[in-house]
């Protein structure tokens, strides 16, 4: 696993001990499952995840009462090489509402070998959250912030 | 715009991030930071300056004190908290894509 940030893009990426085609499956179709899940938005208890596996559709979370916060929008679709969504969540950790505000996250699958399939993450156009940047945590249900969740990972190899 | 150091690396210190993130609550001086934290006034303000040099955060004076704050104008905050996001995300999905495949 690797990060690179310049001025205006975040890259990472894995390689993963997967066929492409189930990188893919996994990462669209289960994208709940991995996804941090203090990174919610609702107030309540996320339920589930949905990722709509289609342009035009959305990628949103379902809280426990029901109500519904679409995040991202599916710009581009093409298993299982490639997908390009919006982030429609400003620097405040809010639900972006001006289009033009929102940046743009692309996730490729490259093969390395029949079993093994490299995901690169490119997040990109951030200078279109141009609000400016208030609080790490506005937004964020309860107190525990990002650096948990990193810590949380830590320990799962610990 | 280049950094000494990534956000990320920058951030992977937890006196550091426990700084950065007091910042992002309320903009503080040297002194309300150490009196809050189990550390020497000149550490924290070491921690600042790198902090500072990462493009993380910015010093206003205001009198005799200097007051820091995270930078309200540039992105590298952004970016180092989607950085930190996706790193998260996709280590994650790694322990997950690697499961045996359930059947479904």
């Amino acid at each position: 696993m690797s990060a690179k940030v310049t001025e205006t893009t975040v890259n990472a990426s894995v390689v993963v001990e997967a066929p492409i085609e189930r990188a893919f499956k996994v990462f669209t179709e289960d994208f709940g499952s991995f996804k941090p899940p203090d990174h919610n938005m609702l107030g309540v208890e996320i339920a589930e995840t949905v990722f709509e596996p289609r342009v035009g559709g959305s990628l949103y979370d379902r809280g426990v009462d029901g109500s519904v916060c679409r995040w991202a929008r599916v710009l581009e679709y093409e298993p299982p090489n490639r997908v390009l969504l919006s982030w429609d969540i400003s620097p405040q950790w809010q639900i972006e509402t001006d289009l033009d505000k929102t940046s743009e996250w692309e996730v490729r699958f490259v093969a390395e070998t029949p079993e093994r399939t490299r995901v690169e993450l490119e997040h990109r156009n951030l200078e279109r959250h141009d609000e400016g940047w208030q609080s790490v945590r506005d937004g964020v249900a309860g107190d525990a912030g990002w650096p948990l969740y990193l810590q949380r990972y830590v320990d799962l190899f610990a | 715009m280049t950094y000494a150091k990534s956000s990320w690396a920058v951030l992977a210190d937890p006196t550091r991030r426990t700084i950065f993130e007091r910042l992002a609550e309320r903009p503080s001086a040297v002194g309300e930071l150490a009196g809050d934290l189990p550390v020497s006034r000149p550490a924290v303000s070491q921690h600042l300056k790198v902090l500072k040099d990462a493009g993380l955060v910015i010093d206003i004076r205001a009198g005799k004190q200097r007051i820091y704050q995270v930078d309200p104008e540039g992105l590298a905050a952004l970016r180092a908290e989607l950085d930190r996001f996706w790193n998260t995300t996709l280590a994650a999905f790694k322990s997950v894509v690697e499961q045996p495949p359930k059947e479904i």
